[in-house]
């Protein structure tokens, strides 16, 4: 595919170029159309009635901005034997498939870092070490969602957009276990878990027959409804006013704070506030790490391998004595197991919780992880939040960018802008997420990986 | 083949519908151990709905099918497939994104682990090309691959009767001919039970011991696979044009 070099008569190079010019002239009159009333004339209120204002300016420029852009996209990407995007997917695609070797020892690396991490922070940034590891364990609880949704979406094949209501379902069974029993966050863990993976087979129920844009929608609504009825019902659920004062985890009894009794008296170490952080993350370290270990070993057992055959087909699942029913109820609850558990982390890391924390944003975001970093990859997960989420913090760090578009400039405010444009240009570059190598469960003799090379694209499956 | 004993498949004056239109017609089928028999006829005449009603989805509304002595007309299809039925569907129907040897693990799903090497290994001798394809994805096989899995993954399952609908649709006559002679191979060594829904009756009836023709939802002729390729009005209308 690199070597696709036509030699391209004169005349049919004149005829492109004339083809562009014209179709970036019609681009150009659209917006001089469109824009004329949205950019060209101003209304202002004047004494007396509305004033007119006519600013031309604006209006030129922007024509001549879409004039400009339309043609060079024609002249490289659109009416090219040779689009630049195809030569840039092909980099991409080479850099996958060289990738794939490297992907056990990235993952490796990335481990042994993930373990010395909070030491690395606070040892190289001591400054910055608290920052640093809120936003590593922000990052730690995506890549746990991620996990999650993975079995559900990338696995079995369900798509569902209501995840964040199982976030939700273990935040909540925290929250509220604590308010009114006195449950601590390790006492609560294991019951938010089975609470979330019981309205996970609540979810699979209903939607068994669905599948596709359907199953979408209900799960959409799910993640609304269980929403709506935190929100409402205020007795239960202090509805918008959210629970606070939800307990921190404790260290076998041990709590992080000053004074007697606390961790750092019990161990004769000075106080410092961040004890507590580098404990919640490993605690969410450790929750992670369960998911991925649960998740690769379900994989190779008959109930995950079925997940991945119903993923592909349905009716051939069942033809194989596979009992579709069981099969996706397992796989929603098990996912919503780990959501609640990740839940549960968030409650007792926030202290506080309300229903604005699991909007359907949430949920686009955790499905965005597991879409980017290509369905079904366990690594793909990590390189996604990573970079969704790290990435948007770091977006708070361009203070240099103020000199360049003005002061008024705010980066972050712009984070959805660049968020959709990341989805669209990995989507065009690498429709299938970033990780498409899949490790086959079954062996022949030697292993072999199924790569990118072999997954011919717009194959539709 | 003698038909004395029991038929290991007995389907009585079953009927089968699609919301309120019928599509079979109070169906009699038997099919008994050890035997090849083949369900020929045109396109709608509702020999797949036949398979599916089988393998119960969906059900038949009345009539019985029993299988090995037992009745499964309203069993669940995966019961039904645990009983040591299996079906390789039509259109293949193969795992895509897997791998030949996922495939095939997946055919033995619901078999004890210990049978699984002997299985591949007889798999792979009838078989010989998914051998060298073991690692490659479903999805990249060629159609008369695909068949050969679908078939393979279906055995892996250590079925007592096998399910074909349609094996040789969409491919070459040369691939037609060997994925038959395997059929009749497994049939003559290790006497499975084969049900076979052809449209290509030449090969079909050649084949099987014994067949039946289906016309509109209705079993209208039966006999052994060579008395009804002789018979005129299969000759007329389902070998039409020569032989396919």
């Amino acid at each position: 595919m690199a070597t696709r070099s036509v030699p391209l008569s004169s005349a049919r190079d004149d005829d492109r170029l004339a083809n562009s010019l014209r179709d970036a002239a019609i681009a150009a009159l659209m917006v001089f159309a469109l824009g004329f009333f949205f950019l060209g004339v101003r209304t202002d209120i004047a004494p007396g009635g509305l004033a007119l204002t006519f600013r031309w300016g604006l209006l030129f420029s922007a024509v001549a901005i879409v004039f400009a852009g339309r043609l060079l996209l024609n002249l490289f990407v659109f009416k090219t034997s040779t689009p630049v995007t195809s030569r840039l997917a092909d980099t991409f695609s080479g850099a996958g498939s060289s990738f794939a070797g490297l992907g056990k020892w990235l993952a490796r690396a990335l481990l042994i870092f993930a373990i010395v991490l909070p030491f690395f922070f606070t040892y190289f940034f001591p400054s910055k070490d608290r920052q640093y590891i809120d936003l590593a364990i922000l990052i730690m609880t995506y890549i746990m969602l991620g996990w999650g949704l993975n079995i559900v979406v990338g696995l079995a094949g369900l798509l569902d957009l209501g995840y964040v209501a199982f976030y939700a379902v273990g935040a909540y069974s925290f929250a509220l276990l604590a308010q009114n029993f006195g449950f601590g966050f390790w006492m609560a863990l294991p019951l938010a878990g089975l609470l979330a993976a019981f309205w996970g087979v609540i979810l699979g129920f209903p939607v068994l027959r669905l599948r596709g844009d359907y199953l979408a929608i209900v799960t959409l609504a799910f993640g609304e409804i269980i929403r709506v009825v935190l929100l409402n019902w205020y007795e239960f659920t202090n509805g918008p006013d959210g629970i606070s004062g939800i307990p921190r985890p404790t260290l076998f009894g041990l709590e992080f704070s000053r004074g007697e009794g606390g961790f750092a008296d019990f161990f004769g170490i000075p106080y410092d506030s961040i004890h507590r952080f580098i404990y919640l993350y490993y605690i969410i370290f450790v929750l992670a790490i369960i998911t991925n270990l649960v998740t690769i070993r379900l994989r190779k057992l008959p109930v995950g391998r079925a997940w991945e055959a119903l993923r592909e087909d349905e009716i051939a699942c069942r033809s194989l004595g596979i009992n579709t029913t069981n099969t996706k109820l397992t796989a929603f609850s098990i996912g919503a197991m780990f959501g609640g558990f990740a839940g549960s982390f968030f409650a007792t890391r926030q202290g506080f919780i309300s229903p604005e924390s699991f909007t359907f944003l949430e949920s686009a975001i955790i499905l965005a992880i597991v879409v980017l970093g290509g369905l079904g990859s366990q690594i793909g997960v990590v390189i996604a939040s990573v970079v969704m989420i790290g990435g948007i913090e770091m977006l708070r760090n361009l203070g240099f960018l103020q000199h360049v578009f003005g002061d008024g400039f705010d980066p972050t405010q712009y984070r959805m802008l660049i968020f959709g444009l990341a989805m669209v240009l990995i989507m065009v570059w690498r429709p299938r997420g970033l990780i498409t190598t899949r490790e086959p469960t079954a062996v022949l003799k030697e292993k072999k990986r199924i790569g990118a090379d072999m997954v011919a694209q717009g194959e539709g499956h | 083949m003698s038909e004395a004993g029991q038929p290991l498949l007995r389907i009585r004056n079953v009927e089968t519908y699609y919301g309120k239109i019928i599509a079979l017609r109070g169906v009699d089928v038997d099919v008994f151990p050890g035997e090849i028999v083949t369900l020929i006829g045109a396109n709608g005449a509702g020999k797949s709905t036949l398979m599916m009603t089988i393998c119960g989805s969906p059900q038949a509304r009345t009539g019985e099918i029993v299988y090995d002595g037992n009745d499964i007309t309203q069993a669940p299809t995966h019961e039904i497939m645990r009983r040591g039925i299996a079906q390789s569907p039509e259109g293949r129907r193969i795992f895509p994104r897997m791998t030949v040897m996922e495939n095939l693990q997946m055919g033995a799903l619901l078999v004890d682990d210990e049978h699984f090497d002997g299985d591949l290994e007889r798999i792979f001798t009838l078989f010989p090309r998914l051998k060298e394809r073991a690692s490659q994805r479903g999805g990249t096989l060629s159609g008369g691959e695909q068949q050969m899995l679908a078939i393979a993954r279906a055995l892996m399952g250590r079925p007592k009767l096998l399910l074909l609908d349609e094996p040789s649709l969409g491919l070459a006559p040369l691939i037609v001919k060997q994925i038959f002679e395997v059929i009749g191979e497994l049939n003559k060594r290790d006497g499975l039970t084969v049900f076979l829904v052809e449209q290509n009756a030449f090969h079909a009836l050649k084949l099987a011991h014994r067949g039946y023709v289906m016309v509109n939802g209705k079993i209208t002729m039966s006999g052994s696979g060579a008395d009804l390729l002789k018979r005129e009005e299969v000759r007329a209308a389902y070998l039409e044009g020569g032989r396919h």
